[in-house]
């Protein structure tokens, strides 16, 4: 019998259960990364995630550590709440550009107002997904949504939100780096990203807000392939990817 | 039997509301029931403020005093407002500095005490409310100066301690303002 | 212990500080600025968590977070805050976790003013949020009585993992009297917190899911019957009143915290006068203390509900009585107490009417 050698297996930070994700979206992956990088930063046992309202409302069946369950935009203030009174737990909240950077700005701002030490995992595809493909604050200029059916006109609804430049001009705000998951290096680049964020918590070190951009292939109408490329052509220019503030290296510095 | 009803009017500014709390705190330290109730919101930034002290040995019961059984009266307004809750037969302290050209009951028994004026012979306007309160308690005999001056130790530590003295003085000019 | 002499917001605080309160999350709002004021000195004193929030959303999600980790946690507000707070409330039931909220209230609807009231009877007394919830619900009319059903509603809201609501008015927050801190109050068997999701499986226990989400049909039923349950036990078991002066009665008034206070002295007043009134004063409203009114002598034929609001408890009088009475009301709004001779007159009106 030849050697069998594990090459990829599931993350242990994931359950058994079947993700609700409609084929070709990135949650899969973004869950994946969050899950890999509490389990090879030792941090399952003490991790809280925050599930959102949006599509990824169910995942607190998908993370293997404990979740909680919030109203829609108030992520960051229910892991406020927790993280003040368990200070050795890791928080994280998982939300959608819907969830975060619209009914949920406020909280998410504060957040990093008060230099709260958690970690957002800000995933932004610049479409309502849940509620069936309505126009969100990211939503491309032209791009066509069920709430913007000619296309988003700025003269209308202004410019697409760019929330890590903004969460970046918080003076409370640690780290803040936008990332995607359209190829491998850049699946790579996210994950390292993430266990970055993790460690700033850990190290007691304040607020950190991870963005990737995703896809929406049902929404936007396109196959996962199109969509891979339509979120390169087209978010990338407008969402440039990179680090927009690291409080750690300005430490050093000083 | 202690049942005393009162309400003290003024200016905000005037400590209308510390001379409410003073009773309210001496009752406390007796172990006699009592209730403070401030006017409160904007009107107490430089408008009139009030506040109904009750002083009883049985439970208070309605928080609000809709006839009081003695008024201390420190500005103009507050005596319109309140002269005619007063309960026939009640006491009314008037701040006799800034109380002037008005009708007065004649069924209530009346004290004029020229506050200010009083106040300032000892260097300081500051000390009017506890002329008035002085006043007060030399009629009705509810507290003791000992008993006011030891909650006021508990309040003014530190750099608000030398002041004492000087209320101890307003507190025995009050009570020689209403002797006679 | 002797009494300390204190005003309503700051004992309230106090009280829960005295009951263990772990954290609290407010936001400003007049009349209850002085208890978050307290909390953000005395709590940190205590090693415990105080934040202020940036809205009354934020703080109330802060708390169900916190409720969810195992923590005893609080907020309070006032009537439009309170109103604003009603989704994460509704969340807080729907995820069966406990919290205390303290609600001060004032004058409305919208902003309406900062002045006293009872405007909040239907929305306190009905859940206030979506869906099928209650919250047990505390109306004291003094300070004693405040800090010690506050000290004791963080048990309830443990034994219950429910939230209870603390409903005073601006008179009661705003008002000083000698409390005793240290009076003894029930204690309630309370059972682990095993469901908390506190980040802390290092015993290698199974994850823990804070939730109200139930997208099958017939799971969220049995959740909406298990919760009904509890509703169903609040009212069987744990109704609270006290009834004053009932055996001689002839009529009775119903009021709740400051206002059944003021028909105290309304009932004086009135015995004065040869005529023999009772109170039946709820201290919880809800459950709605409906075994009171079978203590009613039976010859009492007329019922006068004594409210600050335009008359949100009759209904609930008019169930409880079961058309046994004539029900009339009487209120004043806007911020405005009634005064004692207010509530005797309208009774001598009742007693004269029928002679």
């Amino acid at each position: 019998m030849p050697d069998v050698k594990t090459v990829y297996k599931k993350s242990p930070g994931l359950t058994d259960y079947t993700l609700t994700y409609c084929p070709g979206c990135t949650h899969g992956i973004i869950h994946k990364l969050v899950a890999d990088s509490l389990v090879e930063l030792d941090l399952l046992d003490r991790a809280i995630g925050i599930s959102s309202v949006g599509c990824s409302a169910l995942n607190y069946d998908f993370f293997s550590c404990d979740m909680v369950q919030v109203a829609h935009g108030r992520a960051p203030a229910a892991a406020t709440g927790i993280k003040r009174v368990r200070p050795d737990a890791i928080l994280f909240t998982y939300q959608g550009d819907g969830d975060l950077a619209s009914i949920g700005i406020a909280e998410a701002i504060h957040a990093a107002h008060r230099s709260e030490n958690i970690t957002i995992v800000f995933v932004n595809n610049a479409i309502y997904g849940m509620t069936g493909g309505q126009m969100a604050p990211t939503t491309l200029i032209g791009q066509k949504t069920t709430t913007s059916p000619d296309g988003r006109d700025a003269k209308t609804t202004g410019l697409p939100l760019k929330i890590s430049e903004m969460m970046a001009t918080i003076p409370g705000a640690t780290y803040v780096e936008r990332v995607s998951v359209h190829d491998p290096k850049h699946v790579n680049k996210a994950k390292k990203a993430l266990k970055k964020a993790f460690e700033i918590q850990n190290n007691k070190q304040g607020f950190s807000l991870i963005e990737f951009i995703s896809t929406c292939p049902v929404n936007w109408g396109m196959t996962p392939k199109d969509a891979i490329d339509w979120a390169v052509e087209n978010m990338i220019p407008y969402y440039p990817l990179g680090v927009f503030k690291d409080a750690t290296k300005e430490d050093d510095a000083q | 039997m202690i049942n005393e009803k009162l309400i003290v009017a003024g200016f905000g500014g005037q400590g209308v509301m510390l001379m409410g709390q003073l009773l309210s705190y001496c009752a406390t330290t007796r172990n006699i029931n009592t209730l403070w109730f401030p006017s409160y919101g904007p009107e107490t930034r430089g408008g009139t403020a009030n506040c109904s002290v009750t002083i009883s040995d049985a439970y208070v019961n309605s928080p609000v005093i809709s006839t009081p059984d003695s008024i201390i009266i420190m500005n103009k307004p507050s005596l319109a407002k309140f002269q005619p809750k007063l309960k026939a037969g009640g006491n009314c302290f008037i701040n006799s500095s800034l109380v002037v050209d008005i009708d007065f009951r004649d069924d209530v028994t009346l004290y004029k005490v020229p506050a200010n004026e009083l106040a300032l012979e000892l260097g300081n306007l500051k000390v009017a409310n506890m002329v008035m309160l002085g006043a007060y308690l030399k009629v009705t005999g509810l507290f003791s100066n000992d008993e006011v001056l030891a909650v006021l130790k508990q309040k003014f530590t530190g750099a608000k301690a030398k002041l004492i003295d000087i209320n101890k003085k307003a507190l025995e000019l009050g009570q020689q303002a209403v002797a006679s | 212990m002797s009494k300390v002499l204190m005003k309503g917001n700051e004992a309230m605080a106090l009280a829960a500080i005295k009951a263990g309160v772990e954290a609290f999350y407010g936001y400003p709002i007049t009349p209850q600025n002085e208890l978050p004021e307290y909390m953000s000195k005395h709590m940190a004193e205590h090693d415990r968590v105080f934040v202020q929030s940036e809205s009354e959303v934020a703080a109330i999600n802060m708390v169900y977070g916190a409720a969810g980790a195992g923590a005893r946690v609080m907020t309070s507000s006032s009537s439009p805050g309170i109103a604003l707070k009603q989704e994460g409330i509704s969340y807080i039931a729907g995820a069966e976790l406990p919290a205390v909220i303290i609600n001060v209230m004032r004058g409305g609807p919208g902003l309406g003013g900062i002045q006293p009231s009872q405007g909040d009877y239907k929305q306190i007394t009905r859940g206030g949020g979506n869906g099928d919830y209650y919250l047990y619900s505390l109306a004291p009319e003094s300070l004693q009585e405040a800090v010690d059903l506050i000290k004791e509603a963080f048990d309830i809201a443990d034994y219950f993992r429910n939230p209870v609501m603390i409903a005073v008015d601006g008179l009661i927050g705003q008002m000083m009297e000698p409390v005793d801190f240290d009076h003894p109050v029930p204690k309630w068997d309370l059972p682990p917190k095993t469901w908390a999701a506190d980040g802390n499986r290092k015993n290698g226990r199974e994850k823990n899911i804070i939730n109200s989400l139930y997208l099958d049909p017939a799971v969220l039923e049995q959740h909406n019957l298990k919760l009904k349950a509890k509703y169903d036990e609040m009212k069987r078991d744990h109704q609270r009143y006290e009834m004053i002066n009932m055996e001689s009665a002839d009529i009775v008034i119903v009021a709740f915290g400051s206002t059944a206070r003021i028909a105290r002295t309304a009932v004086e007043i009135l015995a004065d006068n040869g005529i023999r009134c009772g109170i039946i004063r709820p201290i919880a409203i809800f459950p709605f203390p409906t075994n009171a009114f079978d203590e009613i002598p039976d010859h009492v034929k007329d019922i006068l509900v004594v409210e600050m609001n335009t008359g949100q408890m009759v209904d609930d009088v008019r169930l409880a009585d079961k058309c046994r009475r004539n029900i009339h009301f009487y209120g004043r709004v806007g911020g405005i107490v009634p005064e004692a001779e207010e509530i005797v007159e309208q009774v001598m009106t009742i007693v004269g009417g029928d002679n």
